[in-house]
């Protein structure tokens, strides 16, 4: 079999933490960040004798992603428990949920080389997070011991399935990133991948390209920022299709991403902890969900990414491009509404926050609300270059201090001389002084070199620190030099 | 149905218990006897009776969103065997 003739085939589970203040089954707080064994109680350490009760706020998120995601909400459900030994799960056995999940049959809409592609989502359910192993002392030789901080043991997780519809590691890339975008705007989860509120595991196998069945697959953890998923990925496919045209068979196995190395490392001998032993949990009830709370979260869901790409391209006559770059995440697309609801002129908005912001947005590597800037500022800027008070480029310098301390642009255009030399007489008279210190370049444009006008614009703007207005600078120059 | 030593040494393994060659022996056939006393259960004529997963007739048990603490990291790690760092301190887990 020669390595061109197979097709991967991939399928990821993705773990996400819901955002509410309190566990899933007590009220312990689910903040991140805190001492050690600061956040935990009787039930969220597995001590004997409690009975967990279940947030109706991590429901209604599961349930608000599950809508987002187009599943259906499974008329009746229930909570499992997953049995196994490890020191970071206390009870020995996880709170999860098995046959019967909260939703199905979903599915997310990507875009892979401009073509539309349909990942469909098998379940989304609801679980407990477990706790986090501290490996300290990795490097002093001699550590026996591991260290276990239980603060986020019971917080509550999605887990979101896919069928195994996606056909290469970009294309898991994609999957993920649109998947992260959704739950932003959804806010039910912050989606950290570097804090590990969300986390993906992948199944990934080959098979002769047009083959009804699937390959023999293994499942690749420990990829942990959107770049490990890629590469981890990538690594394995070219692994696994190496290894079938080489004649050789690929082993089940669940493989580790080792980030460092750049490989992935199979895990066997922790294989038959495989073995759940699922079954109902009775401290859990049954869920039967109200239909009328489903179609009141529904209602409430907010413009999803698509939608809001779509409409940005429709209503503000917006760029395919520019659209999916202002919608990509909530915030930003907030901020654009607003400006554009200020200043009505969508493409100069878009031009601006799509350089500049951007720019100083990426440079910083912060969210738009956690910058002074508003949509005020902005619109404010924008107006004052469009009643010709600063040039554009004026406007790039005031932006800059906006956006590093809040303060009113036409305030620091003021304090700072910048208001654009738009007096005729005033600009006449710069002009005569460029042509008259430059006779030689003068010389150049008449006898037909186009760049030595370009040339005296520069001289005018610089004798003038970039306030002349532009416009009036070449009417002038072009009056005097015909 | 009938369960063999190598299921209980399988399932004794999950559960991390050690059994002698006798407590094997044993548990083999309690087990048998319990799966043969539920087998009888199978019998019954549950046509048209829905699965049951909970033996309690209630559904839709919550609680509301709120924080309150509980321990403190002192009387959390009370009781453990041993503790360092306001950690819980156990054998290391060997990582690939
Ligand atoms: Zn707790």
């Amino acid at each position: 079999m020669r390595k061109e003739d197979l097709e991967t085939v991939i399928g990821l589970e993705v773990h996400v933490e819901l955002a509410t203040k309190s566990k899933i089954f007590c009220s312990c707080s689910t903040e991140f960040g805190a001492p050690p064994n600061t956040h935990v109680c009787p039930i969220c350490l597995g001590l004997p004798g409690v009975l967990p009760v279940l947030n109706k706020k991590a429901l209604e998120y599961a349930v608000r992603a599950a809508l987002a995601l187009n599943c259906e909400i499974a008329p009746f459900s229930k909570f499992d428990r997953k049995n196994y030994f490890y020191p970071d799960l206390p009870k020995a056995y996880q709170i999860s949920q098995y046959d019967q999940p909260l939703a199905y049959g979903g599915y997310v809409d990507i875009e892979v080389n401009g073509e539309k592609r349909r990942i469909r989502i098998k379940r989304v359910h609801l679980e407990e997070d477990a706790g986090k192993l501290l490996h300290a002392g990795d490097d002093i030789a001699g550590a026996a011991t591991s260290l276990v901080d239980f603060n986020r043991s019971g917080v509550p997780l999605i887990e979101i399935v896919s069928e195994p519809d996606i056909r290469s590691p970009e294309e898991a890339r994609l999957y993920l990133m649109k998947l992260k975008t959704i739950l932003e705007y959804l806010g039910v989860s912050d989606c950290k991948m570097e804090e590990g509120s969300l986390r993906c595991d992948a199944n990934l196998s080959v098979r002769p390209r047009g083959a009804k069945e699937l390959g023999t697959k293994t499942e690749i953890k420990n990829m942990n920022s959107f770049r490990a998923v890629f590469k981890g990925l990538e690594y394995e496919e070219r692994r696994q299709k190496e290894a079938l045209a080489a004649g050789e068979e690929i082993v089940q196995e669940t493989r580790h991403w080792d980030e460092n190395r750049s490989v992935t490392v199979s895990m066997r001998g922790k294989e038959e902890a495989h073995d759940y032993r699922y079954f109902p949990d009775p401290d859990l009830v049954p869920l039967i969900i109200d239909r009328a709370w489903v179609e009141e979260i529904r209602r409430s869901l907010p413009e999803l990414p698509d939608a809001r790409r779509e409409r940005f391209q429709r209503e503000y006559g917006l760029p395919a491009y520019d659209a999916e770059v202002l919608t990509a995440s909530r915030t930003l697309a907030d901020f654009y509404d607003e400006c554009v609801r200020l200043f009505p002129d969508p493409k100069a908005v878009s031009n601006f926050v799509m350089s500049e912001v951007l720019r100083l947005l990426n440079a910083e590597g912060k969210d738009i609300v956690d910058t002074p800037l508003t949509p005020q500022h902005l619109a404010k800027l924008l107006g004052l270059v469009k009643e010709g008070t600063i040039s554009g480029k004026i406007a790039k310098d005031v932006f800059e201090e906006v956006f590093k301390t809040g303060r009113d642009p036409a305030e620091i255009v003021k304090e700072r001389g910048l208001v654009q030399i738009s007096d005729e007489g005033e600009l006449a008279r710069i002009v005569d002084e460029v042509l008259a210190a430059n006779p030689a370049v003068v010389a150049d444009y008449r006898g037909g070199k186009e760049k030595a006008f370009t040339f005296l614009v520069g001289q005018v703007m610089k004798a003038t620190r970039g306030k002349a207005n532009p416009a009036l600078v070449n009417k002038l120059l072009k009056e005097k030099l015909s | 149905m009938k369960i063999s030593m190598a299921e209980v040494e399988h399932v004794a393994r999950l559960a991390r218990l050690e059994l002698t060659p006798e407590e094997k022996e044993k548990f083999t056939h309690q087990l048998n006897d319990i799966l043969e006393f539920a087998a009888k259960l199978q019998a019954i004529d549950t046509e048209g009776v829905p699965p049951t997963s909970h033996v309690l007739n209630l559904k839709n048990v919550w609680r509301e969103d709120e924080v309150h603490d509980w321990l403190t990291q002192e009387e959390a790690l009370a009781n453990a065997p041993a503790a360092a760092d306001g950690c819980f301190q156990v054998p290391r887990i060997i990582e690939e």
